[in-house]
């Protein structure tokens, strides 16, 4: 038995519009199953990455290879084996749902019959069955996503590009494209997703590569790029103000941290390097008569590893996003 | 709704989308013909739910024949019925010209939208979407003629060679939107909004359908404008729809409007092909 072939393997690949590098030698292996998952700020790269695996855009160097085959020389193989949902509706808004994936279903090459058939599979597996002959664009955002990703699995494909498929989403809409993705995953299809949400990551992707300025940064398991970070965070929130002082002198010593302040007058926060020394201290505190309503333990968020990692903090890229 | 409801609630015990995510294996390929035609379905579908685009095309060429015929039919040519016996041919020839615009139009819309990167990413023929979507519009223009003919006849134009006549007349025409649509798609793939291609294409198609021989006769007009008039391609055909429509059109009337459609073609698609292939977007 041979080890499955990866899903992608690519290596050197880079991309420029302009004087802008959007991919800068990018050297990436993604494994055959589960989610991958492409992380970073907008216009680090992320989408003219997935747009080069997808055959849309050649790249200027580096190779790139999908199930094996080269996505310049062999494109049409590749294109029978991946399904793209672009970061903008990839469906036609003048037709109605049903209409766009009859439409898809007769170009991947059913019948008429099979087509209509397969169409209204997908409408009410994806909740779309009501407004199966309305026209797209009266759909909202979340059931216009949830069409394009059943547009893009007509045919199941084994390896599923999807460019930042929750953004603009609410949290429950969010929330059925992450069980849809986990459902898919569960059949047997590899994903391959980009994202500017860290949580999103955290949540989904079985490994994340981080990308910024078009160029690969880290890349691991969520927990292998927390652990790169190197601690845990503790959170301690105490009955009394007044007891801040105290505590913060308290933890200083036994935890040998530095102890910030946090906004609420009630908390404090910590960088652990070592999380058994917590149990002692904490108790320590109680012994010292300061009182402690609520404490917790975490592994250092995504953010935080971002931050480590470029230097900068993935919020302050959400909201230019937004801004722009 | 209920469905991806339940099984966000329920943590993944869903019955239903599983089912529909084992699909059966993958069909073969459609043929080049087979994905055309879908995409010409596509093309007629937009016709049923977007209406909207047909009636502003030929808001234009209905205006200009009711305006020309009764304002000015009776000075420029004694009667407003002997008038529009010569318009409506060449009102006729415009719409199918104004009409052809929106393949353009309606190809750079699905370029910016991204629904092209989903086509594109597809295992089919590559011309297929652009293939299809004229073929699609063909019926679209076959209709827009259908309602300026009508109205013509409904205010006396009377084609002298009947329905066969007319029946030739009306395919010409959409050989010649057929080929001069491919401008348009060249200028979509270049373009960067819908708006700028309709434009662009409009202040082509208006100099071309207004410096031409269809409202007024050109012997009228100073020698100049007269040069200009007589190398208009335009005029040559709506020269060859009076004759075909009157029973007096030449051979050479007619294959000058098919040459001057091929040489459209043989230029113009392959351009549109190679913008196409490039077109990153």
């Amino acid at each position: 038995m041979t080890a499955p072939e990866p899903a992608v393997e690519a290596s050197g690949l880079a991309k420029a519009f302009g004087d802008t590098r959007a991919v800068d030698d990018v050297d990436l292996t993604v494994p055959s199953g589960g989610v991958f998952g492409l992380l970073g700020p907008n216009g680090a790269g992320k989408t003219t990455t997935i747009r080069i695996l997808a055959t849309l855009v050649r790249p200027d160097r580096g190779t790139a290879r999908v199930f094996g085959r080269d996505v310049r020389d062999e494109a049409d193989a590749v294109r029978s084996r991946v399904s793209l949902t672009g970061q903008f509706a990839s469906v036609d808004e003048n037709l109605t749902g049903r209409e766009n994936l009859v439409l898809l279903a007769r170009l991947l090459g059913h019948s008429r019959k099979r087509a209509r058939a397969r169409a209204d599979e997908l409408l009410s597996a994806f909740g779309i069955a009501e407004a199966a002959g309305r026209l797209v664009k009266t759909y909202s955002g979340g059931m216009r996503r949830r069409l394009d990703i059943a547009a893009s699995i007509v045919v199941t494909p084994d390896l599923l590009f999807l460019d930042e498929p929750t953004a603009g989403l609410d949290p429950h809409s969010r929330k059925q494209v992450w069980e849809i993705v986990r459902a898919l995953v569960a059949r047997g299809t590899t994903v391959l997703l980009t994202t500017q949400y860290l949580d999103e990551a955290d949540q989904l992707a079985d490994r994340i590569a981080v990308i910024e300025h078009g160029r690969l940064i880290a890349e691991g398991t969520s927990s292998e790029l927390k652990a790169s970070v190197g601690s845990g965070a503790l959170v301690v929130r105490l009955r009394e103000a007044g007891d801040r002082p105290e505590a913060s002198r308290l933890l200083t010593h036994l935890l040998d941290a530095d102890i910030r302040a946090g906004s609420d007058p009630k908390t404090l926060s910590a960088r652990v390097s070592d999380p058994d020394a917590v149990a002692g201290a904490l108790a320590e505190l109680s012994r010292a008569g300061v009182s402690v309503t609520e404490f917790e333990l975490g592994q250092p968020s995504l953010d935080e590893v971002f931050l480590a990692l470029t230097g900068q903090a993935a919020d302050n890229h959400a909201v230019e996003e937004v801004a722009a | 709704m209920k469905t991806i409801e339940s099984i966000a609630s329920r943590g993944g015990a869903n019955e239903i989308l599983p089912t529909a995510l084992s699909a059966a294996a993958r069909p073969a390929r459609p043929s080049r013909l087979s994905a055309s035609r879908t995409f010409g379905w596509r093309a007629l579908l937009k016709l049923k739910h977007v209406p909207e685009e047909l009636i502003d095309v030929i808001f234009i060429p209905v205006l200009f024949t009711l305006m020309f015929t009764y304002l000015f039919g009776g000075a420029l040519s004694g009667s407003t019925g002997d008038y529009l016996q010569s318009l409506l041919p060449g009102t006729l020839a415009m719409t199918l010209v104004l009409v052809s615009v929106y393949t353009g139009v309606g190809l750079n819309t699905d370029v910016t939208k991204g629904v092209f990167d989903r086509f594109r990413s597809l295992p089919i023929w590559r011309p297929a979407p652009i293939v299809g979507a004229l073929i699609g519009d063909g019926a679209r223009n076959l209709l827009a003629a259908a309602i300026v003919l009508a109205l013509g006849l409904a205010i006396g134009f009377r084609p002298e060679s009947g329905a066969v006549g007319v029946l030739l007349a009306v395919a010409l025409l959409l050989v010649f939107s057929f080929s001069v649509a491919w401008i348009w798609t060249a200028l979509a793939l270049v373009l960067r909004t819908p708006s700028a291609v309709s434009n662009v294409s409009l202040l082509f198609v208006f100099p071309l359908t207004f410096a031409s021989n269809v409202f007024v006769r050109p012997e009228t007009m100073p020698d100049w404008l007269q040069a200009v008039v007589d190398a208009n391609p335009f005029s040559h055909l709506v020269t060859a729809e009076r004759g075909l429509m009157h029973g007096t059109a030449t051979a050479r009337e007619v294959a000058w409007v098919l040459l001057t459609s091929a040489a459209l073609v043989a230029v113009f698609a392959p351009l549109t092909m190679y913008l196409y292939r490039k077109r990153q977007g």
